[in-house]
């Protein structure tokens, strides 16, 4: 099935088995993400693209896209949620940017930087995590992980080795190594595999790659991330190009009235700020 | 002529990076003298706090005078702000977390290499550490957030700029960094 849906008053066409935050995607629409990837099955773990469906709370990386699907996006509702979010995995690992050699081409950190997020509001955890750099390519530095699954899932999907998995759950909940010592050095795993290279943080390193980009040539610090993770420009809400606009009210016969105040939203959103580049 | 804004700074564990960074307004300083006077801070000597407008806290709170001057901006300030990384997540001060803080003097003023007489130091005048480094938003009430390691000059020029003309600061995407 094939149609149009309707993504902050943006008519977005999809095709055949496409989810919403793919054919979002593909018109240039930006919804933020951590756990999804192109070309992997849907997950919904993270829970950054939660958006409004016909009024109900929806993930938009699982949910089919639907012909006259009315979808709320970038609502202040659903982006302080998307900030409280990020702002709870900052603090659940220990996130320190500073001395990070993957910051600028970090998705945790663009995605921050994309909501504007200027502090942590919760108290930190300070998590005790130990880093293990027994493989001599790649280095896991648990610190970082967010449990987004997506080297478990490229591991077992993409190389055929499941090589990690996430065990415990909570506060336990911690990123596993299938290996006699538990160490990633007596690990099937190898620098060319797809695991090593998806990690959406700092988590799971190739060793010898660090800082080859200097400070003002790395993948965010030109380009938001809204814009590295779109195919198209990004298109915001008012300003369409090439894509007709839509009246969200009128797209779907739903009821709205689960949709609270972001049902009327689109229309009335402010344009976002001018997006310059550079420090 | 209305009378002077009134800012205070400090730097508490932190490593006045963030206080360079804020110089580097460069020029823009005698602009900022015009409408500003400061009260406690580096710049100055003034060793205690009074009423002032905005306080800016530079690092984290690693041992007990942090606390009490940090006490000390709140109870004085209209506006507090967290300056920096440090002071926003600990930072690297924040590091020694994974270690008792035991370990952390042991190494640093007993086993050592290259430590003469070697003895932790223990006299009255000096404040006594805390377990952990934490941020200042788990202490006190924080109005406003600075990220950056340091924030840019601009950022500090964006943040007074609105808080001198009584808007709430914002900062543009191209001036959020946390590195």
């Amino acid at each position: 099935m094939s149609g149009t849906l309707c993504i902050d008053g943006i008519a977005v066409p999809f095709s055949d088995g496409q989810t919403i935050i793919e054919a979002a995607r593909t018109a240039g629409v930006y919804i933020p993400y951590l756990c999804h990837r192109l070309g992997y099955a849907p997950y919904g773990s993270c829970k950054l693209c939660t958006v409004k469906v016909n009024g109900r709370t929806n993930t938009a990386c699982t949910m089919p896209a639907a012909d006259g699907q009315t979808v709320i996006s970038n609502s202040p509702d659903l982006q302080h949620d998307r900030q409280r979010i990020t702002q709870m995995l900052f603090v659940e690992g220990n996130h320190f940017c500073p001395s990070c050699e993957k910051s600028g081409n970090c998705q945790l950190q663009a995605v921050a930087y994309h909501q504007n997020m200027l502090d942590n509001h919760y108290p930190h955890f300070y998590a005790q995590r130990e880093m293990d750099a027994s493989h001599p390519d790649i280095l896991i530095d648990h610190d970082r992980c967010i449990f987004c699954n997506l080297c478990v899932r490229a591991s077992k999907e993409k190389d055929g080795k499941e090589v990690f998995g996430i065990a415990g759950r909570g506060i336990h909940k911690r990123l596993v190594i299938n290996s006699p010592s538990g160490k990633l050095k007596d690990s099937e795993i190898s620098v060319n595999d797809e695991a090593a290279h998806v990690c959406p943080t700092g988590a799971i390193l190739v060793k010898r790659s660090a800082y080859l980009a200097p400070i003002g040539e790395r993948i965010y610090d030109g380009h938001p991330i809204s814009e590295v993770a779109c195919e198209k420009a990004v298109i915001r809400a008012g300003e369409a190009s090439g894509y007709p606009s839509c009246d969200p009210t009128k797209l779907t016969d739903a009821p709205q009235q689960n949709g609270g105040p972001d049902s009327h939203y689109a229309a009335t959103m402010p344009p976002a700020p001018d997006i310059k580049h550079g420090r | 002529m209305a009378a002077k804004i009134k800012i205070a700074t400090t730097s508490l564990a932190g490593c006045f990076g963030c206080h360079m960074s804020f110089l580097d307004i460069d020029e823009r300083l005698l602009k900022l003298a015009d409408i500003v006077e400061f009260d406690r801070s580096p710049l100055t000597d003034i060793e205690h706090c009074g009423p002032c407008d905005i306080g800016l806290i530079e690092g984290g709170v690693c041992n007990s005078e942090n606390v009490h001057v940090l006490r000390e901006f709140r109870a004085n300030c209209k506006i507090l702000i967290a300056v920096g990384a440090c002071a926003i997540n600990g930072g690297l001060p924040a590091l020694r977390n994974f270690f008792k803080l035991e370990d952390c003097l042991l190494e640093a003023y007993q086993d050592g290499i290259g430590v003469d007489n070697p003895q932790i130091p223990s006299d009255p005048e000096l404040p006594l550490l805390l377990d952990k480094v934490r941020p200042v938003h788990e202490i006190v009430k924080i109005d406003y957030f600075m990220p950056g390691c340091p924030p840019s000059a601009d950022v500090f020029w964006h943040y007074l700029n609105a808080l001198i003309e009584g808007r709430d600061p914002t900062l543009p995407y191209e001036l959020v960094h946390y590195d």
